[in-house]
């Protein structure tokens, strides 16, 4: 049996995101000779499909279009899913707002589990994943003829984005479910890499003392970086970043190649989001502040002086 | 309008678990436990609901344990008016449980149900999408604003604006009622509960029910073969100087 993969994108390109769970797939097919088929169900997605073709390792795409995929409402995706779920034995989201979103609907809608932001596969159906905010990692098999899962992004490499030559296979879309309708919405345009995909990462805590402190400290910080912005839960709290920063076991997980805790102290549910990050740098004034328990380099230093002065000398 | 509204029984966020020197879970023995945050948050977005009178009535409902009373009482404490408990031994996973709150649903009728958008102990998130997709209703997970706009009081037909947090930012969404909810953090600051409340929840109704009771199977379909700790990253080192970090990133550490 194949192995589906849901495509994240926003109809010109491919999330890096979905790279990391076709990623996830490739591991599968070790254990079997399935093949990889990726799903991109979109509004005028050509771009995006012609894109997935390159990816070595699916040799098809599948692309369902149409006005009810432009905002990819939950009800409209998971039932494009099961019109196609039963050709396969597997179905994996990347474990996003957006994947989380609709693979438990896909799943209750086939009466299976869903095994949520695995972050290493075993065998066809055991898989390992992060429970307690990752103070503990569970392996579970699953007893179901279709496994529903969510991959957790960081935990897989990003598979290679060229050279690949899928065939395409459209679908017929679905109608609109006449659920959900599309109301607005707010997206921060600021230029900086998605904070999920970014090499580096630079969060601040509630010690910036203000929103004003936090952009003025953080963000030439970022810039020097190209890095992406991240925050601790009580900065968020606090107002002085936005929701979408947040990084931690109810926020994003992220594992960027360098992150730059300033002014966090380090509670386990921020851990929980950034402790698999290859090189950590925390700032903090407080020498028993837990983010030191998890850095690679520990700077004891008021960040007001600290962080400009990085910034200066990089 | 009824809301129905799932709350769970967690091991407290402040508490760091261990696992068990035989691998088959984490010891929860005599450690604190809680209502699930997000839950708290759903219960009091319900109860603002009532207090503004758009819902008539706030069922709570837990599935677990004979001890998933006391969260039910907290959340009684809250405001809601009634509880129900699916009581059972076995350990329930998200599908069971989503199959027993839509049992209840067929029962109960509400016009809106609000869960957590994730449990802190299993970290699933899936509850309330399975609810969604079993019920046949529209889902609005992740919700930090929820503003119902056409209710007629009775739940009959009306709508609601979620404000959705997504990858990015926000998005808004409407839904057809009944639907189903699942709070983010940002939904609301939940009260803190008085003793006078904690009393009156104490006379307020609690009904146990069964899985048997309500013809649902709520046997696991994953098997846990073992739990065990992450490998803890190595000890890393202060440095004095931000000269120092500097050049430890571009010589040591080789990322700038």
């Amino acid at each position: 049996m194949n192995v589906l993969v849901i495509a994240e994108h926003d109809n010109q390109t491919i999330k890096p995101a979905t790279l990391n769970c076709i990623m996830a797939a490739a591991q599968l097919s070790l254990f079997s000779d399935s093949r990889l088929h990726l799903l991109v169900m979109g509004h005028n997605a050509q771009p995006a499909v012609e894109a997935a073709t390159n990816f070595p390792g699916v040799s098809k795409v599948l692309h369902a279009d149409g006005p009810q995929f432009a905002h990819a409402l939950a009800e409209n995706l998971a039932a494009q899913v099961l019109a196609v779920a039963s050709n396969y034995s597997h179905i994996l989201f990347a474990a996003t707002a957006s994947g989380k979103n609709v693979a438990p609907r896909v799943a209750a809608q086939l009466d299976v589990a869903q095994i949520s932001d695995i972050s290493r596969v075993d065998s066809l159906d055991t898989f390992e994943r992060p429970i307690y905010a990752g103070n503990a990692l569970v392996c579970v098999q699953s007893l179901d003829a279709i496994k529903v899962i969510t991959v957790r992004t960081t935990a897989f490499d990003a598979a290679s984005a060229s050279g690949g030559a899928a065939t395409i296979e459209v679908l017929s879309a679905v109608p609109d479910q006449g659920k959900a309708t599309f109301v607005g919405s707010e997206i921060a345009k600021n230029g900086r890499p998605e904070l999920t995909s970014a090499k580096v990462v630079v969060s601040g805590g509630r010690a910036l003392g203000s929103s004003e402190k936090f952009t003025d400290v953080m963000t030439p910080l970022a810039e020097k970086f190209g890095a992406a912005m991240g925050a601790s839960r009580a900065a968020v709290d606090a107002g002085y970043a936005s929701n979408d920063w947040q990084v931690g076991q109810t926020g994003k997980i992220v594992a960027p190649q360098l992150y730059i805790a300033v002014g966090i102290s380090g509670a386990i549910q921020h851990l929980a989001g950034m402790k698999d990050s290859k090189v950590i740098v925390a700032i903090n004034k407080d020498p028993e502040a837990p983010i030191f328990s998890v850095a690679d380099y520990g700077l004891e230093a008021d960040l007001f002086v600290a962080v400009p002065e990085l910034v200066a000398s990089l | 309008m009824k809301i129905l509204v799932a709350v769970k029984r967690v091991v407290d966020y402040n508490v760091k678990v261990r696992v068990k020197s035989d691998n088959t879970g984490v010891d929860i023995a005599n450690v604190k436990m809680s209502m699930n945050p997000f839950d708290e948050i759903a219960i009091e977005e319900a109860v603002r609901l009532k207090e503004e009178g758009i819902a008539s009535e706030v069922i709570a409902v837990s599935c677990g344990v004979a001890q998933c009373q006391e969260t039910l009482r907290t959340a009684m404490a809250i405001g809601a008016d009634r509880a129900i408990l699916v009581q059972t031994d076995v350990e329930l996973q998200p599908l069971a449980v989503a199959k027993l709150l839509k049992a209840l649903m067929d029962k109960e009728q509400p016009g809106l149900v609000i869960l957590g958008k994730q449990a802190i102990d299993d970290d699933c998130a899936q509850t309330g999408q399975m609810l969604a997709a079993l019920a046949d209703l529209p889902q609005a997970t992740f919700a930090s604003k929820i503003e119902v706009v056409a209710g007629d009081g009775t739940g009959a037909r009306g709508n609601a604006n979620v404000t959705r947090e997504i990858d990015g930012g926000l998005e808004t969404i409407s839904v057809t009622l009944p639907a189903i909810v699942t709070a983010d953090l940002r939904l609301n600051e939940p009260r803190y509960v008085t003793l006078p409340n904690i009393m009156k929840a104490k006379k307020k109704p609690l009904e146990i029910v069964t899985p048997e009771g309500l013809a649902v199977d709520v046997a696991p379909r994953l098997k846990i073969i073992k739990v065990s700790e992450p490998t803890r990253r190595g000890a890393g080192i202060m440095v004095p100087d931000v000269a120092t970090l500097v050049d430890k990133l571009r010589n040591e550490a080789k990322v700038i």
